[in-house]
């Protein structure tokens, strides 16, 4: 009986899960079919956008090679003239030309244009077309965690015909922090991928889905596997790049940049100043140890790692918005970035290597040479487009820029020689007239209302800070009419910086850097209007430097642009605006071959 | 109507569905990779965030990473993880996804099947419900979240990672390569998880239910392979409910195939040092004054190397071999002290199981 129970009992299980298996098999069978009919077509579509996209972008993804033939990196094209992103640690050592392969078998000539060693990045140029397939860029802010992102690149050099090799995968983190490895190549605000990244793919890019450039591949983790991927590859953020991109095409070494202050975090996980170099202008603007970092650079700061993050994503000499807290109040700043290294520091990366350290050269005549390949060939039509300078990676590409810039100045006319005069007349911001003259030897700025006269005797330094509150402005003024009549021969250095929003928040302007006598002028272009904007004088280290801004310029009538409002200000002084109804320009006479003017024939100033 | 299908057709019937199962599963991963958006999975992602912790505790020497994973289970801040070198400290740290850092506390272990679970003062944190821990087969597409190489630091969110279960198997089939005291079914992942830091952290679906925890890393010495590998949580969700009782559980207890374990040694007088690492020496960490092994010369940070005439290279070696032995036996102790080798003899007295 329990047998038999037992048995029916069974009996009508099975019968039971043999409705439910026919009628689930039924169900699946016709769920399969609608598979095929619906599904394939989205994912065909899906698939068919993906392999376009590749297509689309295989074409700008560069095989990059030093002339020795040994190692090489990848790379990516950014404009049709041959602009290529890579990483510094792909042409360090390589020297000023490059093989470059693309997808269409072709091997290009390439020259570098400029590095960023601390960033661990560097701009090249390929050579011979106009027509070069370029990447779109992408905004590596809207990035999150569980992006499709895929590289490419020629990872272990695999690539013969310089046809890319695709890895895929899946975004792990953004805003990573990198410490750097040695004292360079910090990877900071970057991005964290598992798509494979391999040694080779360095300076290969990283695409979002839509097949825009969102990082530069350049590090992996590895630990215990050796070096090959272990899961974490990280790529430098292409915002990052951004900012850095006319600093690279300037042919410089660039630098980053520093507080001057270092932060810790609190016992109440606050972000806090903890040292802070006097001199800084963190510090001239009010930052003091201990205050609270509540934002920087307009993003929210809370953890050590975010400020940092940052900080490393801006070149030396940006001015960047800071938000404090002390005592509960709240204070915005916009401060300006120190350099992170010395001149000296950044010197080691453009030295070339000494030929006797070169193990080529010491087995030269026993081992075969294979023709061009101990000295590659390099077409002379291209000689011209390197030029070697202490700083520089390539002065070639500085000097195009200074010749760009230059043509803005003589579009404002034509200012005469040395012997010039100019006088202003017009209104101070409280209504009170000034007249301001500028000449090379002596200038004076006189306010009539407060009995004031201030007077720049160039003979005497202790003279240079005269202006209304003792900021400058004179020796702002002769820096400019310097500039305007003498060019680039009326300074021992004059090169393009590149750009940056000006003050922090404005438009993008690109920098000319000029240094006469010591003091150093940044001077600001706008890059859509190509106006000269301002300029601010360094007159000293220890004090802060003079800013001018021209709000307005007029056209004198006698075919000169000249300054007709302008504000001026430093930090910890007061700003003040001056409207100029009229500039003259005249030529003087100089006192005959005598460098000084006559000392006591100056007037005094009254104050 | 007496119909009785034999089993094996019935077995090949559940196997097509099996196989029709994991392809339209397939079908799913192809649609979500094809989604430019991916907004689904990223919603997920940001749901796992706040419930997977990094760890920070004993290590930092060369390959012990002092930092690690954790699981978030329940609301009153239960964390699941691994028992491993890093809980070897009574300073264990919790960071969680909003950057608040938190003293942790053992609550329980369980053997050598390597879980155990700590507890940090929170309330209504975010955590996986174990009653909705789920079990997959191979082909699920899985995301891997981790402290992996702690490149996370601060509110970081911890890493994420993407594979497929390879495949559900045991680690025994690999016995005596990889020196590993797990011998449940593991899933293995085509996706390289278990990093350094990595042990302790959510293996989780495209929907987000959560399967397993990363393991320890393994490496066969040989083949200088590392494997990646995740303990599915479904079958041990009993045991992760009494650890968090507090209690700690032997394998027997676990339903896990028995594996060599800690021996009670205090009776003979004296302790080894913690076994955190396959291969640990077998250090003496303490004597008992007025102990059989106090009386026998034995002192603290005496190594032993030879028992009787057998080599003894690590901790492990020496519990298997006092296992062996039995109530009465006479045994042969040598250790090394400062460059110099001494020999004891103790009676094995009544050893606890």
């Amino acid at each position: 009986m329990t047998n038999s129970n037992m048995k029916n009992n069974s009996h009508s299980a099975d019968v039971r899960f043999l409705c439910f298996v026919v009628m689930l098999v039924a169900s699946l069978c016709s769920h399969n079919l609608l598979a095929q009919d619906t599904l394939p077509a989205s994912v065909k579509i899906a698939q068919q956008q993906r392999v376009e996209t590749i297509a689309r972008v295989s074409p700008s993804v560069v095989a990059i090679f030093p002339p020795s033939g040994k190692g090489g990196g990848s790379g990516v094209l950014i404009s049709s003239e041959g602009l290529a992103l890579t990483n510094f640690h792909v042409v360090r050592g390589a020297g000023p030309f490059l093989k470059c392969g693309l997808n269409d078998g072709n091997i290009y000539d390439a020259v570098l244009i400029g590095i960023d060693p601390t960033g661990d990045v560097a701009i090249i140029k390929l050579l011979g077309r106009d027509d070069f397939p370029a990447a779109v860029l992408g905004d590596s802010d809207k990035v999150q965690a569980g992006d499709w992102a895929f590289a490419m690149g020629n990872p272990f050099l695999l690539a013969a015909d310089f046809t890319p090799t695709l890895t895929f995968g899946m975004v792990s983190g953004v805003r990573r922090y990198q410490y750097p490895a040695g004292s360079f190549l910090e990877y900071t605000d970057c991005l964290q991928v598992d798509t494979s990244i391999n040694p080779g793919n360095s300076g290969g890019p990283l695409f979002n889905s839509d097949g825009e450039v969102i990082g530069i591949n350049g590090r992996i983790s590895v630990e215990k596997r050796g070096r090959v991927n272990a899961g974490a590859g990280y790529a430098i953020s292409i915002n990052q790049i951004k900012n850095f991109s006319d600093h690279l095409l300037s042919g410089r070494v660039v630098d980053h940049a520093t507080l001057g202050a270092t932060v810790r975090t609190d016992d109440f996980s606050n972000v806090v100043v903890d040292t802070l170099l006097p001199d800084s202008d963190a510090a001239r603007q009010g930052l003091r140890q201990g205050d609270e970092i509540v934002s920087f650079g307009g993003r929210t700061i809370g953890s050590v790692n975010q400020f940092k993050n940052v900080l490393g994503i801006y070149p030396k000499g940006w001015k960047i918005p800071l938000t404090y807290r002390r005592n509960g109040e709240r204070t915005d700043i916009v401060v300006r970035l120190l350099p992170l290294h010395s001149t000296g520091e950044l010197l080691q990366f453009v030295q070339p290597p000494r030929p006797f350290e070169n193990p080529e050269k010491k087995l030269k005549g026993k081992t075969p040479v294979i023709p061009g390949h101990d000295h590659p060939p390099f077409p002379e039509k291209y000689a011209h487009l390197y030029k070697s300078r202490q700083g520089f990676a390539n002065y070639y590409f500085n000097e195009q820029h200074q010749k760009r810039l230059l043509s803005y100045l003589q579009a404002m006319g034509e200012f005469g020689k040395r012997n010039t005069k100019w006088t202003f007349t017009g209104t101070h911001q409280d209504g009170s007239p000034f007249r301001m003259v500028i000449t090379e030897f002596a200038s004076l700025l006189e306010l009539p209302a407060s009995k004031q006269v201030h007077l720049l005797d160039i003979e005497r330094p202790e003279t240079f800070m005269a202006g209304l509150n003792g900021e400058g402005m004179l020796i702002s003024f002769l820096q400019l009419q310097r500039l305007l009549t003498q060019k680039k021969e009326g300074f021992t250095e004059f090169y393009y910086v590149g750009s940056e929003p000006l003050d922090g928040v404005g438009s993008r302007v690109d920098i000319l850097a000029t240094m006469e006598s010591g003091r150093e002028a940044r001077w600001y272009f706008d890059k859509q209007t190509h106006q000269l904007v301002g300029w601010d004088t360094f007159i000293r280290p220890d004090v802060p430097e003079c800013k001018i801004r021209i709000e307005q310029w007029n056209n004198d009538g006698q075919q000169h642009i000249v300054p007709s409002r302008w504000s001026l200000s430093s930090s910890g002084m007061p700003k003040s605006v001056f409207q100029a109804d009229k500039m003259v320009i005249e030529t003087i006479e100089r006192p005959d071959d005598s460098p000084a003017p006559d000392k006591a024939a100056a007037p005094k100033p009254k104050t | 109507m007496n119909i009785r299908f034999p089993f094996n057709l019935l077995f090949a019937v559940a196997l097509m569905i099996a196989t029709s199962l994991i392809g339209s599963r397939n079908f799913c991963l192809a649609q979500s990779e094809s989604d430019s958006g991916n907004l689904e999975v990223k919603k997920v992602i940001h749901q796992v965030f706040p419930k997977v912790v990094k760890l920070y505790g004993a290590g930092g020497l060369k390959n012990l990473a002092n930092y690690g994973t954790g699981i978030l289970i329940s609301a009153d801040g239960h964390i699941l993880t691994v028992w491993n070198h890093l809980l070897d400290t009574d300073h264990l740290t919790a960071v969680l996804d909003d950057g608040r850092r938190l003293p942790a506390k053992f609550v329980g272990g369980a053997g050598e099947a390597g879980l155990a679970v700590l507890k940090i003062e929170v309330t209504n944190a975010p955590h996986f419900s174990l009653e909705k821990v789920g079990r997959r087969g191979p082909g699920t597409p899985v995301m891997g979240f981790s402290n992996m190489f702690n490149v996370a630091a601060g509110s970081e969110h911890v890493s994420v990672i993407h594979g497929v279960i390879a495949t559900v198997t045991a680690l025994t089939a690999r016995r005596g390569r990889f020196d590993v005291p797990y011998q449940g079914e593991v899933y293995l992942v085509d996706a390289i998880m278990n990093n350094s830091g990595a042990a302790g952290g959510a293996v989780v679906s495209y929907d987000g239910v959560l399967l397993g925890m990363i393991g320890k890393e393994l490496r066969d010495r040989r083949s200088n392979l590392w494997i990646n590998y995740a303990i599915p949580l479904y079958d041990v969700k009993q045991t992760i409910g009494k650890l968090i009782r507090g209690e700690v559980i032997t394998n027997e207890q676990t339903g896990l195939p028995p594996v060599i374990k800690t021996v009670e040694t205090l009776p003979l007088g004296f302790r080894l040092v913690p076994n955190v690492v396959p291969r640990t020496p077998a250090f003496i960490d303490t004597v008992v004054p007025g102990s059989l092994a106090d009386k026998a010369g034995l002192k603290s940070d005496d190594l032993i190397v030879l028992i009787d005439d057998d080599l003894v290279q690590s901790c492990r070696e020496f519990y298997e071999r006092i296992r062996e032995s039995k109530k009465g036996d006479q045994l042969r102790i040598t250790v090394r002290r400062d460059q110099q080798l001494f020999t004891v003899e103790m009676i094995i007295p009544e050893l606890a199981d």
